[in-house]
């Protein structure tokens, strides 16, 4: 019996493959295999576009691939200051493609899917988005979140940092080394919190919506009318979600990694 | 909601990608564009160049006209004034030839008439000499009168 409790959680629950005793020893392989998968794909693609690229008139693919490469360079340069080529810039555009291919799987009709996985793949559960996944937008966070600290004292140096940490905003005077402190402490945990649950959010509610749409369509005539309405409006407004979160974790990481750069 | 290795695999994931795209992505699409601006840069600066060149080439087409069309009118005008010449040359010839023909004339109708006079006379002589010949045929002795006769012939 299908009920709509046993609906969602079908869709929200993902492919666990426990490797220890613990509930940390589990990897979702859904959201590794799908998110790997994009990634060999999209940067497969890049690097055979980019292998074969010439320095005459390029073709329409090595085109498109300019203009996002362009776009990504624009973004840093205006953030950035430095020789954004060595790995500033690069990073963004990893983090945008990935970001953007993650996110696309959100286009994929769900219970479509669902049947797909199910019937083909013989699995039970599979959710076919990564990034409405939070380990997955916690990785990406983190690691960006590593990367920061790394230059932070890679640029600055260790002492440079944690003077950093302890007289700014507001001061160098010893009474408020505590305060500032605690406001940097502060701003370093939001920061990979804000970066990957703002992804998070954004995609898993988009699912969960669709989800919704879903269930109002099997329950009569006028919910598959107002279902199928409703989830191509939200479809299409979906299509600049999935752009526009890509586009603003790409900036928020050139932002982090820019930040870091930049002694106070 | 539940966080676990799922995020290191991804993270790891992630990691690898970036050096990817670090390594293999980004360098050669940056060259083969910069190389672009480059030849562009090239192909603009030469442009430039052609278009200074093509105006130097005009002053210079400029100049070279202005002085042709002066030279071509000098040599016209020294044409013209010489056709004048010839033309004048040309008249004053035909006038002097006109005249000495028209006298050539005038005097051969002068010398014609002169001889034709002559020969009038003679004859009017001859006549009056045969006219008085007959009328007085025996009286008259002709050796006698023909001095007479010559003499009256040279008065008419």
């Amino acid at each position: 019996m299908l009920t709509p409790t046993s609906y969602i959680d079908h869709h929200l629950t993902q492919l666990a493959k426990p490797l220890g005793d613990s509930p940390f020893w589990v990897v979702h392989v859904d959201s590794l295999l799908i998110a790997v998968l994009l990634g060999i794909v999209g940067f497969g693609f890049l690097y055979t576009v980019v292998n074969g690229a010439t320095s005459g008139v390029p073709s329409k693919r090595q085109a498109f691939v300019e203009l996002a490469f362009e776009f990504v360079d624009g973004q840093v340069r205006s953030i950035f200051h430095g020789d954004q080529h060595k790995f500033v810039a690069p990073t963004a555009l990893t983090v945008f493609v990935w970001v953007f291919l993650m996110n696309s799987m959100d286009f994929l009709p769900v219970d479509i899917m669902s049947r797909f996985y199910e019937r083909l793949m013989h699995v039970d559960h599979f959710r076919g988005v990564p990034t409405a996944d939070v380990n997955t937008t916690f990785a990406l966070a983190l690691t960006i979140w590593m990367i920061m600290i790394y230059f932070n004292i890679a640029v600055k140096g260790l002492g440079g940092w944690m003077h950093e940490l302890f007289c700014t905003p507001f001061g160098k005077h010893p009474a408020l080394w505590v305060l500032n402190f605690l406001f940097n402490v502060v701003e370093l945990i939001s920061k990979p919190l804000s970066h990957s649950l703002r992804l998070y959010g954004n995609m898993y509610a988009g699912e969960i919506i669709f989800l919704l749409l879903g269930m109002w369509a099997a329950t009569g005539m006028v919910g598959t009318f107002f279902g199928i309405v409703l989830g191509a409006g939200w479809a299409i407004f979906h299509i600049l979600i999935v752009a526009l979160q890509a586009f603003i974790f790409m900036m928020l990481t050139v932002v982090y990694i820019a930040m870091a750069h930049e002694s106070h | 909601m539940n966080i676990n290795l799922t995020l290191f695999s991804q993270a790891f994931a992630f990691g690898i990608f970036i050096w990817f795209t670090v390594k293999f992505v980004w360098p050669p699409l940056l060259k083969a564009i910069e190389d672009r601006q480059k030849y562009i840069a090239e192909g603009l600066a030469a442009a430039d160049e052609g278009r200074k060149s093509l105006d130097q080439a005009q002053d210079r087409v400029g100049v070279i006209e202005a002085e042709a069309r002066s030279k071509a009118v000098d040599i016209i005008t020294a044409h013209e004034k010489r056709a004048a010449q010839i033309i004048d040359n040309a008249k004053e010839r035909a006038k002097v030839e006109a005249e000495r023909i028209i006298t050539h004339a005038r005097e051969t109708a002068e010398i014609e008439t002169a001889k034709a006079k002559d020969a009038l006379r003679r004859e009017v002589g001859r006549l009056a000499v045969l006219g008085a010949e007959r009328i007085l045929r025996r009286e008259i002795d002709p050796k006698a009168h023909t001095e007479l006769l010559n003499q009256l012939r040279d008065e008419l």
